[in-house]
C-alpha cells in the first residue's frame, strides 16, 4: 500500500518537472547577486560605539534625539552610550575628555556653549573620532552639524511679528534665553537683521530670561503694564515661553499680542500650546527629523571609512512653522512616549 | 542720652524708601497701581520661601533643601494628574511626601546632629535626583486638563489683587501669628538665641527643630504649587538656578542674622520688597542682564557694609558660621 503522503510528493514533482519544462531553459537560472558594498557597511557598523554627550537628559529635545539615535542604529549592532552632562559644563567637558580615551567611533556633542568644547573637539578629531554636533555648535566645526539655523530662526519669527503689527503699535518686545547660550546671541542676530529693514518697529524691552519660564512670565507682566498697546513678542524657545504667553493670557491680551517661538515641536510643548492660543507662531526644528539626520550622517561617515576632519559639512533642519491652521494635524508635532517605544 | 541703634533691618528699610522715591518720581510709569501690584506679583513666590527660610534661621538652621521641597512636590502633583489620577490623590500623595521629606531634615538635624547646612544639602541633592531620575519623564512637567481650575492658585485675582500676592499675604499672616502669638514660636526664637539654655530650661528642642524643618518644606511645597500654576507647568530644572541664594539674601538682607533668634515676618516682607523694587525698575528701564546684576550686586554689598559699619561684631556672641 501507498502512503498517501508519498502520493502527494510524487504529485508536487510531477507539478514541478512541468514548470520546469515550460521554462524550457535549465532549472537553476535564478541565483542571487551578491552587493558588493553591504557587507562592508555592516561591518563598519556593527560592534562600534556612538557616545552622546547632551547639556541634559530629561528634557524633550535630548531626549527624543537619544531615543530616535537608538532607533536607528542599534538595528545594526552598535551601541549608543549617554554621558549626561546634567547642566553642568564642567561635567561635559570631563564626559568629552574621558570619551576621548575611550575612543568611541563618534561622539554626538550637544554645546552648552561656542568655546568650551572646542579645543576638545578638535583633539578628538585628531584622535580619530568623527564628531557630530547637534543644535548648538562650538566655534571648531567638525565632520558635521546638525541643527537648527538659529539666524534663519531669529529671521522669520521677527518677520512674523513685525507683519502681525501693521497697522498697529508697532512696539515689540524679545525675550531672550541665556546670554551664555551661542543659540540665544545666534537668534538675536536673526531679529536685529530684520528689524534693520523696518526702522518703524520699536523694540521696547529686550531682556534675558535665562530660559526660565517663570522670569519669562515675570518679565513679560512688567512690559505689559508699561505697553499694553504691545503687538508683538519674539521669544526664543517654547519652553520658556509658556510664562511668556501665561503673562500675556493674564493681561487678557491673548489674539491681540502676536506670540512667535521656536523648539523642538513636541505636541505637548508646542502643537498643543498653538492650539489653545498661547503660542501665535512655533517654528519646529523637528526632533525625530533631526535624530535621523545625525543617524544618516553616522552611517556616511563610518562606511567612507575617511579620516574625521577631513570634510566638514552642515545639515541645518528645515524648520516647520506651527500654526492654528496645522497645529491641530496629527503629524505635525511628535510624541515622545510614541518614539521612546518605536 | 540714648543713642540711636541703626540696624540692618533699618538700613534696608530706608535704600529701599529712597530706591522706591527715586523711581517714582523719575521713573514714568512705575508708581501706578497695577504696576505695584505686577511688582509684588513677581516676588511673591520668593518672598513665601523667604518666610519658610525665616522660620529655620530664626531657630539657627539653614535649609538649602528648600527648592528641592518647591520643585519637586507640585511636580509630582503635575505628573501624577497627567498620569490620569485625581488631583486631590495627587495633592495628598506630594503633601506626604513633604511631609515625609521635612520629618527626615529634621531628623537628621536634630536627632542624628548633622549640620543643618550640610544635612539639607545632602537632602535636596537626594529629592531632586529622585525627582529627575524616577518621578517624572521631562523635566518641565506640563499642565494637563485634569488641572482646570487649580490654575486659580497662582493666576486670576481676587479683588483686583492677584493670587500670588494673596498668597503671600495670608502666609504672612499665618506665619507672623505662628512666630508671635504661639508657645512654639516663641520656643524657637528661645532655641535660636541659646540652644542650650532653651533645652535646660525644659523646652523639648528636638521636636521643635523637627518641626522647623518640616514647617519649611510645606511652605515650600507651597511656593511650589503657586509657582506652577502661575506658569502653567513646574520647570523642575529650578533647582539648579541660584533661587536659594535669592532666598538666602531676602532673609539676611531683610535683617534676620544667620545667627538665629532675631528678626521676623517684617524682615522678610522689607527684603522681598527691595529685590522687587529693583527687579521691577531696571525691567521697566530695559538695563542688560549683566547690568541688572551689576546694580544689584553695588546695592548688596553697599547695604553690607553699612551694617557692618553701624553694628560691629560683638566678639562676645559672634559664632562661627555667622554671615
Amino acid at each position: 500500500m501507498i502512503k498517501s503522503s508519498t502520493l502527494q510528493w510524487l504529485g508536487r514533482l510531477a507539478g514541478a518537472s512541468a514548470l520546469a519544462c515550460a521554462a524550457g531553459s535549465p532549472a537553476f537560472a535564478q541565483k542571487g547577486l551578491d552587493e558588493p558594498f553591504q557587507g562592508p557597511f555592516k561591518q563598519a557598523l556593527a560592534g562600534k560605539t556612538v557616545a552622546y554627550v547632551p547639556v541634559a537628559m530629561n528634557f524633550d529635545l535630548t531626549e527624543g534625539w537619544f531615543a530616535g539615535v537608538k532607533r536607528g542604529l542599534e538595528p545594526y549592532g552598535m551601541k549608543v552610550v549617554v554621558r549626561d552632562a546634567n547642566w553642568s559644563t564642567n561635567a561635559g567637558a570631563q564626559a568629552v575628555t574621558t570619551l576621548i580615551s575611550e575612543k568611541p567611533a563618534a561622539i554626538i556633542v550637544h554645546n552648552p556653549d561656542v568655546q568650551t568644547y572646542a579645543k576638545l573637539l578638535q583633539r578628538a578629531e585628531a584622535e580619530g573620532i568623527y564628531i557630530i554636533q547637534i543644535n548648538m555648535g562650538s566655534s571648531y566645526r567638525t565632520s558635521a552639524f546638525v541643527g537648527a539655523n538659529w539666524i534663519e530662526i531669529g529671521e522669520r519669527d521677527t518677520e512674523a511679528v513685525v507683519k502681525a503689527c501693521q497697522g498697529k503699535s508697532n512696539k515689540i518686545a524679545i525675550v531672550q534665553g541665556a546670554l551664555s547660550a551661542a543659540a540665544s546671541a545666534y537668534t538675536l542676530k536673526g531679529v536685529e537683521n530684520v528689524l534693520a529693514k523696518y526702522p518703524e518697529v520699536k523694540v521696547v524691552s529686550s531682556q534675558a530670561a535665562d530660559w526660565d519660564a517663570a522670569k519669562a512670565k515675570a518679565i513679560t507682566q512688567t512690559v505689559l503694564k508699561q505697553h499694553p498697546d504691545l503687538c508683538g513678542i519674539v521669544g526664543f524657545w517654547d519652553g520658556m515661553d509658556i510664562g511668556t504667553a501665561a503673562a500675556v493670557k493674564e493681561a487678557g491680551l491673548t489674539g491681540k499680542v502676536f506670540l512667535a517661538t521656536s523648539g523642538g515641536g513636541e505636541q505637548k510643548g508646542a502643537c498643543d500650546l498653538v492650539k489653545s492660543g498661547a503660542f501665535d507662531l512655533d517654528l519646529s526644528y523637528d526632533v525625530p527629523t533631526q535624530a535621523s539626520d545625525m543617524v544618516a550622517i553616522i552611517k556616511w561617515l563610518l562606511s567612507s571609512g575617511m579620516k574625521p576632519g577631513t570634510s566638514k559639512g552642515s545639515i541645518y533642519t528645515t524648520l516647520i512653522p506651527v500654526t492654528k491652521d496645522n497645529a491641530g494635524i496629527d503629524g505635525t508635532c511628535w510624541k515622545l512616549e510614541q518614539l521612546k517605544k518605536q | 542720652m540714648k543713642p540711636l541703634r541703626i540696624t540692618q533691618q533699618g538700613i534696608v528699610f530706608s535704600i529701599f524708601v529712597v530706591l522706591f522715591a527715586g523711581f517714582a518720581v523719575f521713573l514714568p510709569g512705575f508708581l501706578t497701581t497695577s504696576n505695584m501690584l505686577t511688582l509684588l506679583q513677581n516676588v511673591a513666590v520668593l518672598g513665601i520661601l523667604g518666610l519658610a527660610m525665616a522660620i529655620v534661621v530664626i531657630g539657627r538652621g539653614i535649609d538649602l533643601s528648600l527648592i528641592a521641597a518647591l520643585a519637586v512636590p507640585p511636580g509630582v502633583v503635575l505628573q501624577l494628574v497627567q498620569d490620569g489620577h485625581s488631583l486631590s490623590y495627587a495633592l495628598l500623595l506630594a503633601a506626604l511626601l513633604t511631609l515625609a521629606f521635612g520629618l527626615v531634615n529634621g531628623w537628621l538635624i536634630a536627632y542624628a546632629e548633622v549640620p543643618s547646612l550640610f544635612a539639607t544639602l545632602a537632602s535636596g541633592l537626594f529629592l531632586a535626583g529622585l525627582g529627575q531620575a524616577a518621578l517624572f519623564k521631562l523635566d518641565v512637567v506640563q499642565w494637563s486638563p485634569g488641572l482646570e481650575g487649580f490654575e486659580g492658585l497662582g493666576q486670576g485675582a481676587v479683588l483686583g489683587i492677584p493670587m500670588p500676592i494673596v498668597m503671600f499675604v495670608g502666609a504672612c499672616i499665618v506665619v507672623a501669628i505662628f512666630l508671635r502669638r504661639t508657645r512654639f514660636g516663641a520656643f524657637i526664637y528661645a532655641i535660636g538665641d541659646n540652644p542650650f539654655a532653651a533645652r535646660s530650661s525644659g523646652i523639648p528642642t528636638r521636636p521643635l527643630i523637627v518641626l522647623q524643618y518640616v514647617l519649611a518644606a510645606l511652605i515650600g511645597m507651597l511656593a511650589g504649587l503657586v509657582l506652577a500654576a502661575s506658569v502653567n507647568s513646574m520647570p523642575t530644572r529650578i533647582y539648579n538656578s541660584t533661587l536659594i541664594y535669592d532666598v538666602i539674601l531676602v532673609v539676611v538682607l531683610g535683617g534676620i542674622g544667620l545667627a538665629g533668634g532675631r528678626g521676623g515676618v517684617l524682615n522678610v516682607v522689607i527684603g522681598t520688597l527691595l529685590i522687587g523694587t529693583m527687579l521691577n525698575a531696571m525691567t521697566i528701564m530695559d538695563v542688560s542682564y549683566s547690568g541688572q546684576n551689576l546694580v544689584k550686586g553695588v546695592v548688596l554689598l553697599a547695604a553690607v557694609i553699612a551694617d557692618s559699619f553701624l553694628n560691629p561684631r560683638n566678639e562676645e556672641t559672634a559664632q562661627q558660621g555667622d554671615i
